[in-house]
């Protein structure tokens, strides 16, 4: 065993909306219904095998609907902008690994990314792949 | 009340490994016995507190043998081979108040569950649970992941395990590895991981005289002395130079360094023992500039060839830059990849040093975009500020 390899949370963030550079698949709309619902499968039978594999800490999915809020100043209430403008990048929902190593991370998210689209071919979408901030270590001498 | 309560959860604990053995001993495989055993401990959690059996050993052997029995009765069922229970079944009657584990047995459950094939944290999960007496759940919360995702760890641990004899005298290596990661990440929560890792040595250490576990234990102790000095109130990362030295543990510190001296005597050093060593002479300044840079710095280089671990030059140049003045550190640091984690801060810290302050807020900055945890960058972030500040 490596002492430096222990367990890390990673964030995979799935977009419904990037800038179009990292948009070149099919979008979901223009599949049939059974090329969605393998989609689907495909994602809960990726996320019941890291439940298997003892890699899994969380996964959701987000409303494409949202809205803009700030503080509106002292006494003010909250300021409220939106729909989304049509450039926003729109997090489509994420996945939370707790895996032994980047490159494992990076494994998982290239098969998660692999799921089926239009006529069910990988639609290798791009996902971001984000590290949790830890805790701090208890020897640092 | 609480502090009676938690006292009893510890001495429950404790009989895990014991009751483990015994139900091996009766001929249980490690996978079933380990599961019968955690079954158990969930039901005394739940009944002592209110109805604490008076024989708590006994109680729990025969609770978890039942459970095994229960097992094996559903596995043999499927598979109707029913003579396999009626011979287990003649056991259940067996007063367990003569059974005792060996000091090998007990020895052989923490190489079992530290075994070289598992990934480290699987084998920190299976050690908490079966040497410790920790609950998936408890397991779970502490490692912030779903008690599921925990229960699986733990039974593919058991899978991967499963009838490995173990080769005498295992790897005590391997062990040793997974009690310090288990202390490493040491934050309190509802388990106090750390204090936990304290327990776990210790009682590894009664069954093993390696120098290097008593290092173990000396050098989590020294540590551990430190702990309510790490952090402000707010939570703010305190550096070892700003700790307020009269919260250190002397209690602590002193056990610390009779077990490390007499480590240190047997003259078979390694590098817990050396990294003990390290934290024994920052402990011994009783103002940190007191502390005796010239031997850490010995200390380090010992470290350095007893293990190839890069961090370990980092922190050298750091003692260097303390022993020798900062460019001596800056030098030493010249000579090692600039991609190991913490050389930017590092770097920071000795450029700090030799007053470069524009250049270290800089560097701190950098740092603080680079570490793997919050306390850290929020403490790399306030340190270029403070420098920024003073420009």
């Amino acid at each position: 065993m490596d002492k430096e390899t222990i367990m890390a949370k990673y964030l995979m963030l799935k977009h419904y909306r990037m800038p179009s550079e990292y948009m070149d698949y099919t979008p979901m709309d223009q599949w049939a219904p059974e090329e969605v619902d393998a989609h689907v499968a495909y994602m809960n039978d990726f996320a019941d095998r890291l439940r298997e594999s003892g890699e899994f800490v969380d996964s959701q999915a987000l409303s494409p609907e949202g809205t803009f809020v700030r503080s509106g100043g002292p006494g003010q209430p909250p300021v409220t902008d939106g729909p989304f403008p049509e450039t926003k990048d729109l997090i489509a929902g994420w996945m939370v690994i707790d895996v032994g190593s980047y490159d494992r991370a990076l494994e998982l998210a290239g098969e998660l990314s692999a799921a089926p689209g239009k006529d069910g071919q990988p639609i290798r979408e791009w996902l971001e792949l984000r590290p949790f901030l830890g805790e701090a270590p208890t020897v640092t001498d | 009340m609480v502090a009676d309560d938690t006292l009893a959860e510890v001495e429950l604990r404790e009989l895990v490994p014991a009751v483990i053995g015994i139900l091996r001993g009766r001929g249980a495989d490690f996978a079933a016995a380990e599961d019968a055993v955690q079954e158990a401990l969930i039901e005394a959690l739940s009944a002592w507190p209110a109805d604490a059996p008076r024989d708590p050993r006994g109680w729990l052997v025969t609770v978890a043998w039942r459970k095994f029995l229960d097992g094996v009765r559903s596995d043999a069922s499927r598979s109707r081979r029913e003579e396999r229970v009626t011979l287990l079944d003649g056991l259940d009657e067996v007063r367990s108040a003569g059974e005792s584990v060996s000091v090998d047995d007990s020895l052989e459950l923490y190489f079992l569950c530290a075994h070289p094939d598992l990934a480290p944290a699987s084998a920190v999960a299976l050690t908490l649970r079966a040497v410790g007496g920790l609950t998936t759940k408890q397991i779970a919360t502490a490692y912030m992941v779903p008690e599921t995702t925990m229960a699986q760890r733990i039974s593919r641990a058991k899978r991967t395990i499963a009838g490995h004899r173990l080769d005498r005298p295992g790897d005590l290596g391997s062990v040793l590895t997974v009690l310090y990661l288990v202390f490493n990440e040491g934050h309190s929560g509802d388990v106090d991981l750390a204090a936990e890792a304290i327990r776990l040595t210790r009682g590894l250490r009664s069954l093993s005289d390696d120098p290097e576990v008593a290092g173990l234990l000396a050098l989590m102790l020294l540590h551990h002395a430190r702990r309510s000095s790490r952090f402000d109130p707010a939570g703010r990362l305190i550096a070892l130079a700003d700790q307020d030295r009269d919260r250190w543990d002397t209690a602590l510190i002193a056990e610390g360094i009779t077990i490390l001296q007499a480590a240190l005597a047997r003259d078979r050093v390694g590098p817990y023992q050396a990294q003990a060593a390290i934290a024994a002479l920052h402990a011994d300044a009783q103002r940190v500039e007191d502390t005796d840079w010239v031997q850490i710095l010995d200390w380090y280089d010992e470290l350095t060839a007893l293990t190839d671990n890069p961090v370990v030059a980092l922190n050298r140049a750091v003692a260097l830059g303390e022993a020798d003045g900062p460019q001596a550190g800056l030098a030493a640091l010249g000579e090692l990849a600039e991609d190991l984690p913490r050389y930017a801060a590092v770097e920071a810290h000795l450029r700090a040093a030799a007053g470069e302050t524009d250049r270290a807020a800089e560097l701190f900055a950098a740092a603080a975009a680079r570490t793997s945890n919050l306390a850290e960058r929020d403490h790399l972030m306030r340190r270029a500020a403070e420098l920024r500040a003073s420009l």
